[in-house]
């Protein structure tokens, strides 16, 4: 069997060599932003500067990224508040949501799921003036359960659509089993379907995450208090501010990066099973 | 007579726990989906709406907002620019995205280092990598510094005579003029007041948005690649099919429904684009980098002209659901199998 992977076209020795060159063309293209953040963090202030972008810093310093996190500590505080109840509540509705679309159809429910998927392509920018209202009117608007909220019921579409997609893997005769034995819905999603999906949970979560702790648009609008917005929202503001050190800017955008990055290094195939996962097909 | 009427109601109120238990996040979602969109399409066909005054009173005529909006030279800037960017960027993000597959694909041992590094990006703020192209592309650093020390600015002087600086995101010029065609072409053409063109200012943050993006079209036709039979390949190895016939008359047409799918996604991202612009080039000179999702945004927050960003948020509901709304239905005609 091995030697036949070998007689695949497009796989003999030589194209492969070539393919891998080409590919190695790439790696600095992909790397080049990183390299920028990693090596202006650990410069000086004043051995930053952006004339000599390029070059490693002459003395190693961790002045800049202490600096970045005194301005950004507490908005990066708030994107965990935000993004940690929001992942996790959109989470278990999406479970909820998913187990139903795929073993408990009933009539009109695709109609249904497919109205509500609707909601994961909309432009926000068309939702927030109401958005805004609706929030000043269950007093929530400028707090961070506020912006929570809003991750969580836009999280709603994404979430039941990447359960569902799980579930489907899941044999219906255990679910049938359970109802022979008098489970109702609820039960049996609580006592038999939840404890099988963890593999789920983490997928949708870790994609979830990145979506939440990414976004910028909903922080701004929902909180117009600086101090209270995201840590994506602080860094712009950094980004807009004419006296801010150049290498602290870099070494803010690496904060800001940070969790998202490294949840990517550590579990980055199951990052990839969401985003196929999360497409309508 | 009590216990029998009960039991009828009871048989009628026995409705499916599955609809019961779906029905409050589809309530949720329908009110923050649906309802919020009527509202926004109502403040929009006001004349004055402000958040203290609910003034919903109609201009004359009652499109009036959409008459001031397309006849804005800032709004037709950002129609041009949503064009261009979309076009230019799905076309460099789909077709690195496949290369990159194909040959991701073929490796063995690396296969796994080049796909994360091409798809690492994609998980990282849009904020964050905006504000480092934007320096990456600041005329005194970055790129203009690597033209310096490869020589190539030297070259360049010699052969032409001029100093090679480009201007990157600051650039105001905007290549080639379609005004004369369009006004023949599209109704009330003749109030362009925008050069409808490809502003030079643009290039540089399609390439940003297609470095972040490509690795997302990358790991779709990954998994369409994976699920190519076996057989399929063998099969043309024993024809003797060259690597490229293999690819050009089986992978890539097998790969056609995945380059749907992400087309869609990537077309609806970029209609929407806000953040990486926002972050990375701002509006530009002229306007030359703006974008409908930016105009909104200023529009509401930062002139208070709620009626008129509200206006053209719907313009870019219609862009986004005309590539979107087809795609849903067909998918929703597969689920009722």
């Amino acid at each position: 069997m091995t030697g036949q992977v070998q007689s695949f076209v497009g796989s003999g020795k030589t194209s492969r060599r070539v393919q891998f060159a080409l590919l190695c063309l790439f790696i600095p293209l992909f790397l080049i932003p990183f390299y920028v953040v990693l090596s202006a963090s650990f410069k000086s202030s004043a051995g930053a500067d952006v004339t000599t972008m390029w070059k490693l810093p002459t003395e190693w310093t961790s002045s800049g990224i202490s600096a970045a996190w005194k301005a950004l500590k507490g908005n990066f505080a708030n994107s965990l508040l935000m993004t940690i109840p929001a992942v996790v509540i959109s989470s278990l509705i999406g479970s909820l949501n998913g187990f139903i679309l795929s073993k408990y159809k009933f009539k009109f429910s695709n109609l249904l799921f497919t109205l509500m998927l609707v909601g994961m392509f909309i432009p926000y920018q068309t939702i927030l003036i109401p958005m805004v209202r609706f929030l000043q009117y269950i007093h929530l608007y400028g707090t961070i359960p506020g912006l929570a909220l809003v991750h969580i019921v836009y999280g709603i579409p994404i979430t039941s659509l990447m359960f569902r997609n799980f579930y489907v893997s899941i044999p219906k005769a255990i679910v049938e089993a359970a109802s022979i034995d008098g489970a109702g819905l609820i039960k049996t999603f609580v006592r038999i379907i939840l404890p099988l999906s963890l593999p789920g949970f983490v997928v949708a979560g870790l994609f979830q995450f990145t979506n939440i702790w990414n976004d910028f648009l909903f922080g701004i609008v929902a909180i117009p208090n600086p101090t209270m917005q995201p840590v994506t929202a602080a860094l712009n503001n950094l980004s807009g501010t004419q006296t801010v050190d150049w290498n602290v800017l870099m070494a803010g955008s690496l904060i800001a990066a940070l969790p998202t990055a490294l949840i990517y290094l550590t579990l980055g195939r199951y990052y990839i099973q969401g985003l196929t996962a999360g497409s309508v097909k | 007579m009590s216990t029998k009427s009960a039991g009828i109601s009871r048989r009628k109120l026995r409705v499916n726990p599955a609809a019961v238990a779906l029905a409050p996040s589809f309530i949720l979602v329908f009110i923050f989906v649906y309802v919020f969109i009527a509202y926004t399409i109502r403040i929009s066909l006001s004349k004055s709406w402000m958040p203290g005054l609910q003034n919903f009173d109609l201009p004359t005529p009652w499109y009036g907002t959409y008459h001031d909006l397309f006849t804005n030279f800032r709004f037709q800037a950002d129609l041009r620019n949503t064009v261009v960017f979309t076009v230019l960027f799905l076309i460099l993000a789909v077709v690195a995205g496949l290369f990159l597959a194909i040959a991701v694909s073929n490796m063995a041992k690396s296969k796994v280092f080049f796909r994360n590094l091409f798809l690492m990006p994609y998980a990282v703020s849009f904020i964050v990598t905006g504000v480092i192209w934007r320096w990456i592309f600041n005329p005194v650093s970055g790129v203009n510094l690597l033209l310096k020390y490869s020589g190539i600015s030297s070259l360049y002087e010699k052969v032409f005579g001029s100093p090679l600086k480009p201007q990157w995101m600051t650039s105001p010029e905007v290549f080639g003029n379609m005004n004369s065609l369009l006004s023949n072409v599209i109704p009330g053409g003749d109030s362009l007041q925008a050069q409808m063109g490809v502003p030079i200012a643009l290039l540089p943050v399609i390439f940003a948005a297609a470095w972040q993006l490509c690795g997302f079209a990358m790991a779709m036709f990954l998994a369409g690649l994976a699920s190519i039979p076996h057989e399929l390949r063998e099969a043309a190895a024993i024809d003797r099919a060259s690597g490229f016939r293999y690819y050009w008359s089986i992978a890539i047409p097998s790969l056609i429904p995945m380059a749907v799918t992400a087309t869609v996604i990537l077309t609806s991202t970029s209609l929407k684009i806000f953040d990486l612009i926002y972050a990375m080039s701002g509006s530009g000179i002229g306007f030359s980098t703006d974008m409908p999702g930016i105009y909104v945004y200023e529009s509401m927050y930062k002139a208070l002209r709620y009626p008129l960003g509200a206006a053209a948020s719907v313009v870019m509901l219609v862009l986004v659901s005309a590539v979107v709304l087809p795609y849903l239905v067909r998918f929703n005609k597969g689920t009722e199998e």
